[in-house]
C-alpha cells in the first residue's frame, strides 16, 4: 500500500467514525467550535499523560522494561508534559467556550484564534516527538533551543517558549478584546487579571542560568505561581460560569464567592512560594514566610468546597447535566484533598526538611493535579458533549448512564489509590533514606530496595491501570452519552 | 452598610480586598525577590564563587546553628588544576548546561527538585559512594561516560542509561556538583555523613 492509499484509508476510517460520533457541529457557535477543538486535543494528551506515567511506573518495577530507547527520564517527561499542555488546551477550550456567554458577543478575532490553535497544536506535536526520537542533545545552547531546556514542568525547548508566548497573547487579545466588544462583568474582570498575570509569568522560565539557586528562583515563579496561584483562580472562574450554568445560582453570590476566593488565594498562593525556598540556596526567611502563608493555602479550597456543596444542596442538585455536576463535586473535594490537606502535610520546613524531593511530592502531585485541574476540565467536557448533541438531558437515570458512573468511579479510586500508595512509599523514604540513612546515595537506595516501597510501586501500577481503564471508558462515554436521547434539558 | 446587605457580604468590599490583598502579596513578593537575588549573587555567602572547586568542601553539623552547612577548606584541586575565576565559571557552565541537556532533572533531583528515579545531586561530590577523594574525580567520569559498565546500581537494578556525555562535558558536570554541593542549603540535606567524615 503506498502513501496515497493510506491516507485515503485513513480518512474514510476517520469519516466512519466521525458518522459513528453522530455529533452536529451545526449545534455549536463559532466560537465554541474553536472551544471544542481545544477539548479533543486535551483529551488525546490526557491519554498521551496515563500511557507514558504507566511506562515509567512500570520501570519503578521493571528497571529494564524499554531501557535504552524510552528511558525513565523521557516517560516521565512526556508524563508530566503532557499533563500540563492538555490542562492548559482544557482552560484555553474553557475559555473559548463561556466567553461568548459571559460577554454577550461574538468572539473578536476568531480567525486569529483558529490559527493560534494550529500553531500550538503543529509545536506541541513536533516537541514531543523531539522528546522521543531525539531525546537529549550536546550540553550547549543548540539544545537547549532546538530539542529541550531539561527543567522539570517547562521541558519545552525555547522557540516552543516563544510560540507558546506568541499563541497565548493571541489569546489573551481574543478574550479582552471580545470582553470589550461586549459587556464585561466581575468573572471577565477576574479571568482577564488572571490572564495576564498567567502569561507574564511564563517570561521568568525562559531564561537560562549557571546559578543554578537563581535558576530554580524563577522556575518556581513559574511552576508555583501557575499551579498554585493563577490556575486555581482560573478554575474558580470556570466553577463559578459553571454553577451559574448548572444550577442557576445567582450571579450576585457567584460574583461576591470569586472575589472571595481570589482574595484568599492570592493571600495565601503569592507568598506560599516561599515553601519552595526553603531548601534552594535562599535565605533562612523563607522558612517562617513560605511555612507561614502556604499553611493557609488550605483556607480557600475549604471555601470552594462549602460553595460548590451549598450551592447544590440549596439547589436540591436539580440540574440537567448529571456528570457534570458530579464531576464539580469531585473537583471541590479533589481540589481541597488534593492541594489542600496533602500540600499542607509536608509544606512545614521542620517536616518538608525529610519529604522534601521524596515520593511524598509525587503522592501531593497525583491528587492535586487531578483534584483541582482534571476534574474540572472533565466536568467542562460533558457540559461540551451536552451542547454539542444538542443540548440533551444527561442524567444519572439515562440509557448507559453506568458509563460515566463508572468512569468517574475508576478515575477517582483510580487517583486516590496511586495517593496513598505513593504517600507509603514517601513515608518510608524519609524515615529510612532521609531521617536514618542522611540522605546518601546508599541511604537513597536502601530506601527505594525496602519491601514497603517496593509494594508500594506495585500497588501504584494497579491503580494506574484502574485509572488509565478509567480514561479509556470516560472518552467511550464522551463519544456516545446522549446519542440516543430526545428529550431536551432546559437550559439556563 | 445595612442589615439587608451587611458589609461583609457585599460584592464591592470583596472586590476591594481581592484587589488590596493580591497588590500587597505581590509588592511583598517583588521586595523579597530583589533581596534574596542579592543574597544569593554567585561569590556571595550562600553561593560561592565557581573558584571554589579550587578548594576543599565539606558539609557539617553545626552545633550551635542545628543544622548542616558547607565548609570551604584548604587547596583541593579538581582535576589537579588550580582553575581562575572565568576558567571556573566556563566549566561549570558547560556541566550545568550538560546536565540540562540530558534531562537529568527528569531521574535525579538538584536541590531536591526533579524526578525520584535517583539519587539526588545536591551533595553528589561528598557522597561517600566514590569511596574516597583521591577516587573519586575518577570514578564520577568514568561513570558518567559509559554509566552502563560502570553502573552503581546498590542492587536496584536501576542503570543510568549512556547519554554519550563527552569527557569535557563529565569534567564540566563534575565541576558543577562540586560548586553546587558548597551551596548554603539551610540544612538540607539533614544528617549526610560526607565522604570526609566516612574517612575520618
Amino acid at each position: 500500500m503506498n502513501a496515497k492509499e493510506l491516507c485515503s484509508v485513513a480518512n474514510a476510517k476517520l469519516d466512519a467514525f466521525v458518522t459513528w460520533t453522530a455529533l452536529d457541529r451545526s449545534n455549536l457557535s463559532d466560537g465554541r467550535k474553536l472551544a471544542v477543538n481545544y477539548f479533543i486535543v486535551a483529551v488525546i494528551l490526557f491519554f498521551a499523560q496515563l500511557l507514558f506515567g504507566m511506562i515509567a511506573a512500570t520501570q519503578f518495577i521493571f528497571p529494564n522494561f524499554l531501557y535504552g530507547w524510552l528511558d525513565f527520564s523521557v516517560n516521565r517527561m512526556v508524563h508530566i508534559n503532557a499533563m500540563v499542555v492538555w490542562m492548559l488546551y482544557g482552560f484555553i477550550g474553557c475559555t473559548y467556550w463561556l466567553l461568548e456567554d459571559e460577554s454577550g458577543t461574538e468572539i473578536v478575532g476568531l480567525k486569529f484564534g483558529k490559527l493560534a490553535f494550529w500553531v500550538l497544536t503543529i509545536a506541541v506535536a513536533i516537541v514531543v516527538l523531539v522528546y522521543l526520537f531525539i531525546q537529549i542533545g550536546a550540553g550547549n545552547d543548540t539544545t537547549l533551543w532546538l530539542i529541550n531546556e531539561g527543567r522539570e514542568y517547562i521541558e519545552a525547548p525555547r522557540w516552543a517558549d516563544i510560540g507558546i508566548v506568541a499563541v497565548v497573547l493571541t489569546f489573551f487579545y481574543n478574550v479582552v478584546a471580545t470582553f470589550s466588544k461586549g459587556k464585561w462583568s466581575g468573572i471577565a474582570g477576574v479571568l482577564t487579571l488572571d490572564l495576564v498575570a498567567l502569561a507574564g509569568l511564563y517570561l521568568a522560565g525562559m531564561f537560562y542560568m549557571t546559578n543554578i539557586t537563581h535558576e530554580q528562583f524563577w522556575w518556581w515563579w513559574v511552576i508555583h505561581l501557575w499551579v498554585e496561584a493563577t490556575w486555581e483562580v482560573l478554575v474558580g472562574v470556570i466553577m463559578a460560569w459553571s454553577l451559574m450554568k448548572l444550577l442557576g445560582v445567582r450571579r450576585k453570590i457567584v460574583t461576591t464567592w470569586l472575589y472571595i476566593e481570589v482574595a484568599l488565594m492570592f493571600g495565601s498562593g503569592i507568598l506560599g512560594l516561599g515553601h519552595h525556598y526553603f531548601w534552594i540556596g535562599t535565605p533562612e526567611y523563607w522558612l517562617t514566610i513560605g511555612g507561614f502563608f502556604s499553611a493557609l493555602e488550605p483556607i480557600p479550597l475549604v471555601a470552594m468546597v462549602v460553595h460548590a456543596v451549598y450551592d447544590s444542596g440549596s439547589h436540591a442538585f436539580k440540574n440537567g447535566n448529571h456528570p457534570a455536576l458530579a464531576w464539580v463535586i469531585a473537583h471541590a473535594f479533589g481540589n481541597f484533598f488534593g492541594a489542600g490537606v496533602w500540600g499542607f502535610m509536608h509544606t512545614l520546613p521542620q517536616i518538608n526538611l525529610y519529604t522534601h524531593g521524596t515520593q511524598w511530592s509525587a503522592s501531593h502531585g497525583h491528587l492535586a493535579f487531578f483534584g483541582a485541574y482534571a476534574t474540572i476540565n472533565i466536568a467542562f467536557f460533558y457540559l461540551a458533549i451536552q451542547h454539542w448533541r444538542g443540548d440533551v438531558w444527561m442524567s444519572g437515570g439515562t440509557q448507559n448512564a453506568w458509563r460515566w458512573k463508572w468512569a468517574l468511579g475508576l478515575l477517582n479510586v483510580g487517583v486516590v489509590g496511586m495517593t496513598i500508595a505513593l504517600l507509603i512509599a514517601g513515608y518510608e523514604q524519609s524515615f529510612i533514606e532521609r531521617a536514618v540513612e542522611g540522605s546518601t546515595w546508599s541511604g537513597y537506595f536502601s530506601a527505594q530496595n525496602h519491601p514497603s516501597f517496593q509494594s508500594a510501586m506495585v500497588w501504584r501500577w494497579f491503580f494506574g491501570l484502574m485509572t488509565f481503564v478509567g480514561l479509556i471508558l470516560l472518552i467511550w462515554d464522551l463519544l456516545t452519552i446522549g446519542k440516543t436521547e430526545n428529550r431536551k434539558v432546559i437550559v439556563n | 452598610m445595612n442589615e439587608e446587605n451587611p458589609l461583609w457580604a457585599s460584592e464591592s468590599f470583596w472586590k476591594k480586598v481581592a484587589i488590596w490583598v493580591t497588590a500587597g502579596s505581590f509588592l511583598i513578593l517583588v521586595v523579597l525577590t530583589f533581596d534574596s537575588l542579592s543574597q544569593t549573587e554567585v561569590g556571595g555567602k550562600r553561593v560561592q564563587a565557581y573558584s571554589v572547586i579550587n578548594k576543599k568542601i565539606d558539609y557539617v553539623y553545626q552545633a550551635n546553628l542545628h543544622k548542616f552547612m558547607p565548609v570551604i577548606g584548604e587547596t583541593e584541586l579538581l582535576f589537579g588544576k588550580e582553575f581562575t575565576e572565568e576558567e571556573a565559571e566556563k566549566l561549570v557552565t558547560l556541566g550545568k548546561k550538560t546536565t540540562q541537556a540530558k534531562n537529568c532533572m527528569n531521574c535525579h533531583t538538584l536541590l531536591g527538585n526533579g524526578a525520584y528515579y535517583a539519587p539526588d545531586l545536591t551533595k553528589a561530590w561528598l557522597d561517600k559512594g566514590w569511596l574516597s577523594k583521591e577516587l573519586r574525580e575518577d570514578l564520577m567520569v568514568k561513570f558518567l561516560l559509559d554509566p552502563e559498565n560502570n553502573a552503581r546500581t546498590f542492587g536496584s537494578n536501576r542503570k543510568m542509561p549512556n547519554l554519550h556525555i563527552t569527557p569535557d562535558e563529565a569534567k564540566g558536570v563534575v565541576a558543577f556538583l562540586k560548586w553546587m554541593s558548597s551551596i548554603d542549603t539551610n540544612g538540607f540535606p539533614y544528617n549526610f555523613k560526607t565522604i570526609y567524615a566516612t574517612e575520618e
